[in-house]
């Protein structure tokens, strides 16, 4: 049965041994799209990501990647998938033995039998389009963040895959990368029509460059929608984190004796900080 | 680093470590054991192997013809049954001598073979039928103590 | 009181569960390198770059290290044999001492702590960076490409390393007998010569030095593979390697000589 979502997940849910990661997850990524998913630190956005990827099976639920059904996939059919998918993650994970141009074309050299010449062209038209052809022969510890990212993704769409994720491309860089990193993103799914799932939490930079936006609390998604939809949203969560208000459906403080009890000498705390 | 020093290193390493292995091999140690070639067996009883073990040499004039395979209890004579592999060039005559010697005073025992005057050979599975025991210390000094003693009776005579 | 024996035993109980299970996940992660060394042989151009990484690396210490248990073995030897006249056969005791014991103990004790500790923090280096995943998610075993090479690159350095140490531990032990002290060259070789057996002692040394390659490099891949994805994370497996490597050799090489002893 042949549908236009790349990705299709029902009723998903992943434990880590006894504790839930992601409950009852239901998402529906349509094929060429841009759909960030957001949340607090910690609430399975990378999990997600995982999932997708096939580095971990669902505990329970369905989850179908261009019609393989995850949970059951074979060795062989999730290595031939790999291929048509590629991975930025955040800090590049570029590896560190291999010059900027060798991680770039480590995915040619592995996998295909293309001629050394094709292989150095392609490369280079690869490091082309992230504006890093110049640094061709550094080595990933001579670069600065933005740029060891910038040819991560280089080296992520070296074989022009399907499906593209990104894991918190925008953490940690200053605001003229971040831009360009989006500006990256954009053309790639406008030029190859590649899915591109986004996991962040810079809500201004994904609103600006996605079609739809899934919330994730605490392993549910509270809330999805268009960016002008989140934007405009009533909902107390979705309103706290777009608008960065200190205090909401998230709490500011971490749960602790009240201050009376504490002050009064009641909690196991101030017994021992007070009376040292 | 690029390939072709990488390349070199390790060929050094490797070629260094064969030279190590050949001093090991010729100055250090010897060759001398496991190279006896085609070999034939033959048996022998002794009423006293001493410290003889499995795979000690046979040697004759000191020079090695041979290993010692197994040393069995004999239940029917009642004596230590000794098999040994000898080197199929050296042929020796069925009335040769067998005996569990030590090489050094406190070195390890060997079975030391000395030829008789017999025109016929031993052959495989053939058995020695003269041999000698190990020497027991006790006896020993037994015995020296006995001959000790006997001496004045005979000096006064 | 009898609360706090019974937590003690718990304690005891435990650890030696902890133990059993930490052999037997150091087993099956060799196993599955196993499983995957096709790439380590069918591009050995990667092998070949850790041969250089592991052994070549440690040339220096284990040389050098070589050359003066060499000499000790020869003063002490001398110093002892002397009192009974033998002095003439110190050569004989410096080289059956290294090439059944020292040569490969101390060898694999050395390269556990200079090549199985770099290679575990490479490993969980490598790890903690989400190098490793990135390779996952590249279709590419990362077993088969950073395992694997480096396990066989340790393994077939191990041997090598310890006929050197044992080589230099011989010349050094000659040095101090021969030059140094005035033993008789001529004895000195001859009688070593005639004492140590290629088969049962070099062999059965360089085989013990093969089986420690085996057990360093088993738990050296493992912990790096196992670490947590920290800083401490990694210092801890590099700790754990050297002493767990350690341990192994010394439990090993009482299990194989006594095999070797025996036939």
């Amino acid at each position: 049965m042949a549908s236009d979502a790349a990705v299709e997940i029902s009723s998903l849910n992943f434990r880590y041994g006894e504790r839930a990661i992601l409950k009852g997850i239901n998402m529906r990524i349509p094929r060429g799209s841009i759909v960030a998913i957001m949340g607090q630190s910690g609430c399975g956005k990378t999990t997600l990501l995982r999932l997708i990827g096939g580095q971990l099976r669902p505990t329970e639920g369905d989850l179908t990647v261009e019609g393989h059904d995850m949970k059951a996939i074979t060795p062989d059919a999730l290595y031939r998938l790999r291929r048509q998918m590629g991975m930025l993650f955040q800090f590049g994970a570029l590896f560190t033995d291999l010059s900027v141009f060798e991680n770039v074309a480590f995915q040619m050299r592995e996998h295909t039998d293309l001629p050394e010449s094709l292989i150095r062209d392609l490369t280079l038209l690869k490091l082309q389009a992230v504006g890093l052809r110049g640094v061709r022969d550094r080595m990933p510890g001579a670069l600065s963040g933005g740029m060891a990212r910038r040819v991560a993704l280089a080296r992520a769409i070296a074989l022009d895959p399907m499906i593209m994720m990104y894991d918190e491309p925008f953490t940690g860089l200053d605001p003229i990368s971040m831009g360009v990193i989006a500006k990256l993103i954009r053309d790639l799914n406008s030029a190859l029509g590649t899915t591109s799932i986004i996991v962040t939490h810079d809500v201004q930079e994904s609103l600006r460059l996605v079609d739809y936006v899934y919330f994730v609390s605490e392993g549910v998604i509270v809330a999805q929608g268009t960016p002008d939809e989140i934007r405009s949203s009533n909902l107390p969560y979705v309103h706290q984190f777009v608008w960065g208000e200190m205090d909401g459906p998230v709490p500011f403080h971490y749960p602790a004796p009240s201050m009376q009890d504490f002050l009064a000498g009641n909690s196991p705390h101030s017994r021992r900080s007070i009376h040292a | 680093m690029n390939r072709a020093t990488l390349n070199l290193w390790v060929g050094i390493f490797v070629v260094g470590g064969f030279i190590a292995l050949l001093f090991l091999a010729f100055k250090v140690g010897n060759f001398s054991s496991g190279n006896l070639g085609e070999t034939y067996s033959v048996i022998a009883h002794f009423d006293n192997i001493g410290g003889l073990k499995a795979s000690a040499p046979v040697k004759s004039s000191g020079v090695l013809v041979g290993r010692v395979v197994s040393i069995q209890f004999d239940t029917k004579k009642y004596d230590a049954l000794v098999t040994m592999r000898l080197d199929k060039r050296v042929p020796f005559s069925t009335d040769t001598m067998a005996s569990v010697l030590t090489s050094g005073i406190l070195g390890e025992q060997y079975v030391g073979l000395e030829t008789g005057g017999e025109p016929e050979m031993l052959k495989e599975g053939g058995e020695v039928s003269h041999t000698q025991g190990a020497v027991v210390l006790e006896k020993l000094i037994g015995q020296f103590f006995l001959s000790k003693s006997q001496e004045p009776a005979d000096a006064t005579k | 009181m009898l609360n706090k024996t019974r937590q003690e035993l718990e304690n005891v109980g435990r650890m030696s569960l902890d133990l059993v299970s930490g052999i037997g996940a150091v087993f099956v992660f060799l196993l599955l390198t196993l499983r995957y060394s096709g790439t380590s042989f069918q591009r050995f151009t990667l092998t070949i770059r850790e041969i250089f990484f592991s052994g070549v690396l440690s040339l220096i210490i284990i040389l050098v290290s070589g050359l003066f248990v060499g000499m000790v073995l020869g003063l002490q030897g001398y110093e002892t044999l002397q009192t009974y006249g033998s002095s003439e056969s110190v050569g004989v005791l410096v080289a059956l001492s290294l090439t059944r014991e020292l040569g490969p103990v101390v060898s694999a004790l050395l390269f556990a702590s200079r090549a199985g500790s770099a290679i575990t923090a490479e490993i969980g280096l490598m790890k903690a960076t989400e190098q490793l995943s990135a390779m996952e998610m590249m279709a590419i075993n990362p077993i088969a490409r950073v395992v694997g090479p480096r396990f066989w690159g340790g393994v077939l350095s191990m041997p090598v390393l310890t006929a050197m140490f044992i080589g230099t531990g011989v010349l050094g032990g000659y040095i101090i007998a021969v030059l140094l002290i005035g033993v008789d060259s001529g004895a000195f070789w001859s009688q070593m010569n005639a004492a140590v057996d290629f088969n049962h002692d070099v062999v059965n040394g360089l085989l013990k030095s093969f089986v420690f390659g085996l057990a360093i490099c088993s738990i050296a891949t493992y912990q790096g593979y196992a670490a947590a994805p920290t800083a401490e994370g990694v210092s801890g497996a590099t700790t754990r390697t050297v002493v767990s490597s350690s341990l192994a050799i010394l439990a090993l090489d009482l299990v194989l000589t006594a095999f070797m002893l025996k036939g």
